[in-house]
């Protein structure tokens, strides 16, 4: 009995649905996938880009369908994961980490009719967009606020691997730093490890003895700023507001915001306006911002941070704006220039007022 | 003087956890049985600790969980090897993948949450003594706890009867079986102090050293839990030593780095590692040293009728 039932609902459904398309004119709404690398957590990576998700999904309302897959590793999982996005018949695609790179590209060659979009990566096709942030610019206002909270004029910064990526912020947060506190200095500690928070704790121990008050980190825990809240220092968080790890410490955090580049891609896609590119967004996209200052810093300080944010947005200023010298008192970006996107993606050098040495 | 200081303190906080699992698993060997399972009972204990801290709000019932997951994980391993004779090294390796698998499940819903942890102890007066005061006296409270159980553990092996017994076990179950002692009770007692010691270790990395919980957090400190019991040849002593020599050398290397010395941090990172390596190749050669302390029958089964 149950059965006929079901047809005949189903069948209805449908006549239903077709009379609405004729109707109103409207197409089946635009199923969309995410491929998270962690957890949805209350604060990191995946957090944000759940965040952006959810805003996306508003937006759009019954235009879209969206579903996601939490903590798929990168690797052959991932594959199986993004292939069966594409198999269900997914319009769009959002991989959300550097090492969906390949199974990305795998996988869309065999579902031409299906975009994606990887985040963080560089390689592009038909199909295939990458996007990714400049975090870069909030690093560089970050280091506005820790450079004039800092007394003892040394900043702590706990740090995964010497990529291009982690080096554009440590220079950045330092050139912030020196642009109000020209004796500001940065000692950065490697850890070797995205998320691992009993390292990047006995990092930020180790820098608050080396005399630094105020860390920050591009690590994935929360660890660094709860330390910071033990230690009786300074910290600037990274991807979320980690205020409640440390309300006192916390003086800011870089955070990274996908919401909007969300609904415009999929906007893009659903009115069939899509085009495979790179997308480099930062505080102009709204991409990139600053978690709420603290209020024990300054007035004038967060009067200046809005300044540079305002300037950085409308173009007038390039945090890495010569005359820039490295590590070695070279000159990296003459004065006058600014340092081009190319030379940003592959940063290999610390600038001037980094201490220690770049492990290679 | 400061930076000694700062080294010194962190590296009794890196090594803490390290004693804990370590001893619990000496005093599990020294009556034969090789549980393999520490990084799995540990994270069991961290994941307990850290769900029941956030849920009640007591840190010391978060403790007081750890210690019973770690045992609850043990007893498993107990009654699959000792009661039922399964081959002790595979029943280890599962028991970690299994609480490695459940950890990650139970506390799913914990990533990210903050909490206060457990912070050093406040003595008046002693703890504002120069120099000794923050070194002695303003440590946390399971820091003293690892250097209370580490005496009572030393004081158990060798100082009582019932150490002698749960040694004797371990040299020879068939001995003592005949004399009259209950091999598979004593030891089922020994693995399940070894589970309750890595469940404590794993609380005092998730309450204490990083009150976060995160999956794996324990990030292979039961492995080098296991390592320095062999590195420690067995004896209490140089366990302890042992643990703060590998919990010490990332602090080492961070100070390194900080300093600006040219040394690749991935080389130091292998350290901990390389140094369980050549110890083990050191007293393989020597076996009198191995065979002194190691117990006889570590590793198999015993059946009392057989």
């Amino acid at each position: 009995m149950k059965k006929p039932g079901f047809l005949l609902s189903a069948v209805t459904g449908a006549l239903l649905s077709m009379a609405g398309i004729a109707a109103t004119g409207a197409a089946e709404p635009l199923k969309v996938g995410f491929v998270y690398v962690s957890p949805i957590s209350d604060a990191g990576w995946t957090f944000q880009h759940e965040t952006g998700r959810r805003q996306m999904a508003a937006a759009l309302g019954d235009r879209v369908v969206t579903k996601f897959v939490e903590q798929v590793p990168e690797g052959g999982e991932a594959e199986r994961v993004i292939r069966q996005f594409a198999a269900d018949g997914y319009g769009l695609v959002f991989t959300t980490s550097f090492g969906y790179m390949n199974p990305t590209i795998k996988v869309a060659k065999r579902f031409p009719d299906t975009k994606f979009e990887h985040a963080t990566g560089y390689k592009r096709d038909k199909n295939v967009g990458t996007y990714n942030v400049r975090f870069y610019e909030g690093r560089y206002l970050a280091g506005i606020v820790a450079g004039s909270m800092s007394k003892s004029n040394t900043a702590g910064y706990v740090a995964a691997f010497p990529i291009p990526e982690v080096l554009m912020g440590i220079n950045a947060f330092t050139l912030g730093m020196q642009s109000v506190n020209p004796k500001a200095t940065t000692k950065v500690i490697w850890t070797n490890s995205w998320y691992d928070p009993g390292r990047e704790r006995e990092a930020a121990d180790v820098l608050v003895t080396q005399g630094a008050d105020v860390l920050t980190h591009h690590t994935d825990s929360t660890a660094v700023v709860q330390r910071a809240e033990d230690r009786g220092i300074y910290a600037v968080g990274y991807h979320s507001d980690m205020s409640k790890y440390g309300p006192r410490a916390h003086l800011t955090a870089v955070t990274h915001h996908w919401g909007d580049f969300y609904t415009r891609l999929t906007q893009e896609v659903i009115e069939g306006k899509w085009t495979s590119r790179d997308v480099w967004g930062g505080i102009a996209a709204g991409m990139v911002s600053l978690a709420p200052i603290n209020p024990a810093v300054p007035k004038e300080i967060v009067a200046l941070v809005k300044d540079k944010e305002e300037a950085i947005r409308n173009g007038t200023f390039h945090p890495f704006q010569g005359p820039v010298r490295d590590q070695q008192g070279g000159m990296r970006i003459a004065g006058g220039t600014t340092i081009s996107d190319e030379d940003l993606l592959k940063m290999e050098w610390y600038v001037e007022g980094v201490q220690g040495k770049l492990p290679r | 003087m400061e930076t000694a200081t700062a080294i010194f303190l962190a590296t009794l906080a890196a090594g803490t956890p390290l004693v804990f699992a370590a001893l619990g698993e000496l005093v599990a060997e020294k009556s034969g049985v090789l549980n393999l399972g520490v990084e799995g009972m540990m994270i069991a204990g961290a994941v307990l600790a850290f769900l029941v801290a956030a849920e009640t709000g007591v840190l010391w019932l978060g403790v007081l969980a750890a210690v019973l997951a770690g045992a609850a994980m043990a007893a498993l391993f107990a009654v699959v090897t000792l009661s039922f004779q399964a081959n002790q090294v595979a029943a280890g390796l599962a028991l970690t993948i299994f609480g490695i698998g459940a950890s990650a499940y139970l506390g799913l819903d914990y990533t990210g949450v903050a909490l206060k942890g457990i912070g050093p102890v406040d003595i008046p007066v002693l703890g504002e003594l120069p120099v000794i005061g923050p070194l002695l006296f303003a440590l946390d409270p399971l820091v003293y706890l690892s250097f209370v159980m580490f005496a009572a553990v030393v004081w158990f092996l060798y100082r009582t009867k019932a150490g002698l017994v749960l040694r004797g076990i371990g040299e020879s179950p068939a001995s003592a079986h005949a004399i009259g002692y209950p091999v598979i009770g004593i030891r089922y007692l020994a693995v399940l102090f070894g589970g309750a010691m890595a469940g404590l270790g794993g609380a005092y990395l998730a309450l204490a050293y990083t009150p976060l919980w995160v999956e794996a957090m324990t990030a292979g400190r039961g492995w080098i839990a296991l390592a320095l019991v062999v590195f420690g040849t067995w004896r209490p002593g140089r366990v302890m030593l042992g643990a703060y020599l590998f919990g010490g050398i990332t602090i080492v290397q961070f100070h390194v780095q900080a300093i600006g010395i040219d040394l690749p941090p991935q080389v130091l990172s292998m350290l901990p590692y390389l140094a369980t390596i050549v110890v083990l190749v050191l007293i393989s050669r020597h076996a009198g040293m191995i065979r002194i302390n190691a117990p006889a029958s570590l590793g198999m089964s015993y059946h009392p009728a057989a």
